[in-house]
């Protein structure tokens, strides 16, 4: 392989993708040809760095200089100081919020300092579409490992020791899951990776699968191995195109080295997989509704036992494991089961990947060891809030999840201490609000999604779910009574306990926790007919502060040709008021004021 | 229904178990929909009660029987973009074609979506413009997206 001088590490994760890396790396291609550098610098497209809040995101190594929020004009000079010159280009670093100077390296900036990358250790470092770039890390060395010195039982022993757990949400040992599998009778097992990342508001399957598909592919063809199966399925959402043409890329390239089909690497053991798309249904995401949507069935889910290990697809033993979860596998057989499990807490071994996003500066994805405080994420890792607002609440967890205030960032990630204190891990989505979010609406827009998404087959969810979402909106519009407080925890008690699967035994969890560590503001919208963070507008009455409107805006009139109800009243250059009667309190005008004359209580 | 498109299409996923989803996202892709005619094929050809394709179809979202705008615009509803002010978003799209969230212009030219989230948080709130995500989107920038769309 020729080297150079200079590598052009350029994200391509969906984020960047939008913020278009395609064309900043075509700008880089033309400078580098202009000044003749084709055969000492070279431009990469890698998967997500995990920094998104910064995208475009462009490392140049060896030095490791960090670039961000570049821009196809920035291209020309960019090339000309730095990769001609020698001269590192200063306005295009990172600047931390407060300070002056930047920070030239990428190791050096905060939001990569506290983590330590398992599942994300190639992310940025290799051309996802080039096996070869996996292989240079070390990739299928594991796999290569487990078939010429490993016996089946001895790769789940591996992994039952390394402490692993299942990364999707629910936590189960992973060791023990794949040794019932491999003691499930059936002739042909089945292993699926889990890649229907349902959360919304969350994105590290998506990341990993786009950044990383080998190591997919390798920790899924150990599965296979370790429990006896000869075939496999990815199930990614449709909703992530790039990483559905990334896997396929990866599986015909794995065929052809040999790593994947018949015969692998001459052991005689035969592995197949395939690619199936999800169709935009969040109840896949549960096995058994997976299980049904690839046999070609309508995704409901089915009561369990007998568990898909016992009894899944077509009938026969099936393994599950979420995206993450395999990305860890081949580390662990490479590195041993002792290095992992000295990594995290006594129940929680490893690390784990959180995206962080909402109202913090600097969204994206992370990857920490287990143990490490919901704060410190937050605070050291992300950057801390958006602006100058209070935080409120981080929503963990997703629609299963829940929303814990600020006297829960103390809370180590770990499994057990997340479920005590009402949320779960849940994949992985860190969602932060802050003091404009209303917890009210929130449980209320959990709801909605989870009644839009049960499949219907299971009444404590259908009705269930339903019934508290009207609750719900009733008090968001200042029509709710006190009684409806009492009878919201008796329906999501019921709903935890009947419903028929994870989807609706977890639906309940963003209204508990609200009800729980925020009841004053449920009390707010039933008592006093008021919401405090104004999100929910049908209890807001806007009105003009005339004096501003003429003193700062000049009566610009920008506010009435916005309102869809002829209800501000007014001309360019004098002051605008709003009739009250004629008023839908959609926000519109608070919202195009750019004087803050609309004042909203 | 004797259509290339669909020909190849049930060729290539026949072959493969548990290929059924794939095929139908293919068509649907290829055709903008699922035609009627296009469903009796791959029953006919596929061995499949066409009543388990209608139920497949009408209970995956991604799937529309009946013919879909020119452009589809999804809004997001994720968490990141909900906080972000997702909601107001699908109101002002709403407002500006005078359509519903699942429903199409009459001149077939766009369909409005809501999405749970193609997992680009960090650019929250986000709007996706046919297969272009476009992030940070405001009241002013989508009122745009859909001009530059309109052509």
């Amino acid at each position: 392989m020729a080297s150079y001088r200079l590598n052009i590490m350029i994200c391509a994760g969906t984020g960047c993708v939008s913020n278009r890396a395609f064309q900043i790396r075509e700008a880089f291609d033309k400078e580098i040809r202009k000044n003749s550098l084709e055969k000492e610098v070279l431009t990469v497209m890698t998967g997500c760095n995990g920094f998104c809040a910064a995208g475009p995101i462009v490392i140049v190594q060896p030095e490791g200089i960090f670039y961000q929020k570049l821009t196809v004009k920035d291209i020309p000079f960019l090339v000309e100081e730095h990769f001609l010159k020698g001269r590192p280009v200063k306005k295009f670093m990172y600047t931390p919020p407060k300070e002056t100077e930047p920070i030239p390296k990428m190791n050096d900036i905060s939001f990569f300092q506290k983590q330590v990358l398992i599942a994300l250790r190639n992310k940025g470092i290799i051309d996802p579409e080039a096996i070869d770039d996996y292989i240079a890390r070390d990739g299928y060395a594991a796999l290569s490992k487990i078939l010429s010195k490993m016996k089946p039982q001895d790769v789940i022993a591996e992994i039952k020791k390394s402490g692993l757990r299942g990364r999707g949400g629910g936590g189960f040992p992973t060791g023990l899951k794949w040794e019932l599998a491999r003691k499930a009778e059936g002739e042909q097992k089945y292993v699926i990776c889990n890649a229907d990342e349902g959360d919304p508001g969350a994105f590290m399957d998506r990341s990993i699968v786009e950044a990383d598909p080998h190591t997919i592919l390798e920790g899924m063809t150990i599965g296979a191995y370790a429990i006896g199966a000869s075939k496999g399925f990815v199930y990614v959402r449709s909703e992530y195109p790039l990483a559905v043409e990334r896997m396929h890329n990866a599986i015909a390239q794995s065929k052809e080295y040999g790593l994947l089909g018949d015969n692998i690497l001459e052991s005689g053991f035969n592995f197949d997989v395939d690619v199936i798309q999800g169709a935009g249904v969040f109840v896949c995401g549960e096995e058994t509704s997976m299980i049904a949507s690839i046999e070609g069935k309508i995704g409901e889910p089915k009561p369990r036992p007998p568990y898909p290990v016992e009894k899944g697809l077509w009938g026969s033993p099936t393994n599950i494991n979420n995206v993450e979860t395999w990305a860890n596998v081949p580390a662990i057989i490479l590195r041993g089961s002792d290095w992992f499990s000295k990594i995290g807490t006594k129940t929680s071994k490893g690390t784990k990947v959180f995206s962080v996003a909402g109202k913090i500066k600097d969204a994206g994805l992370v990857e920490v060891p287990m143990g490490l405080t919901l704060g410190e994420i937050i605070y050291d890792v992300a950057g801390g809030i958006h602006s100058d607002k209070k935080f409120k609440a981080v929503l963990i967890g997703g629609p299963s999840g829940g929303c814990l205030p600020a006297d829960c960032l103390g809370l180590p990630v770990d499994y057990e201490s997340l479920t005590k204190a009402g949320a779960m891990m849940g994949s992985g989505g860190l969602v932060v609000a802050d003091e404009d979010n209303c917890m009210v609406e929130m449980a209320r827009y959990f709801l909605n999604f989870t009644k839009d998404e049960s499949c219907g087959k299971c009444t404590p969810c259908r009705e269930g779910n339903a019934a508290m979402l009207d609750i719900l909106t009733r008090i968001t519009q200042g029509e709710g009574t006190m009684e409806d407080l009492d009878l919201l925890e008796d329906l999501a008690h019921a709903i935890k306990d009947t419903a028929l699967c994870g989807l609706g035994n977890t639906a309940p969890n963003p209204v508990l926790t609200t009800l729980r560590y925020f009841r004053d503001e449920y009390i707010a919208h039933i008592k006093d007919k008021k919401c405090p963070a104004h999100e929910c507008r049908q209890l807001n009455t806007y009105t003009i502060d005339e004096e501003r409107c003429v003193s700062e805006g000049h009566g610009c009139d920008v506010c009435r040709r916005n309102c869809a109800y002829d209800a501000i009243m007014g001309e360019k250059g004098k002051a605008h008021r709003i009739n009250q009667d004629k008023c839908a309190k959609c926000g519109v005008c608070y919202e195009v004021c750019k004087f803050a004359a609309v004042k909203v209580d | 229904m004797k259509d290339e498109r669909l020909i190849e299409a049930i060729e290539k996923h026949s072959q493969i178990e548990g290929s059924l989803l794939n095929l139908l996202q293919e068509v649907q892709q290829k055709f903008n929909y699922l035609p009627k005619e296009a469903l009796q094929e791959i029953s006919d050809e596929m061995n499949i009660p066409l009543s388990r394709l209608y139920s497949i179809a009408t209970f995956f979202k991604n799937f529309s029987l009946t013919p879909r705008g020119k452009h589809s615009i999804h809004v997001c509803m994720g968490t990141a973009c909900q906080i972000w002010g997702g909601q107001k978003l699908v109101e002002r799209v709403g407002e500006l074609l005078n359509i519903k969230p699942g429903e199409t212009t009459e001149d077939l030219s766009f369909t409005l979506d809501t999405i749970n989230c193609p997992g680009t948080c960090g650019l929250a709130p986000v709007v996706m413009m046919d297969k272009e995500i476009h992030g940070k989107v405001t009241r002013d920038k989508v009122a745009a997206l859909i001009k530059k769309y309109q052509g």
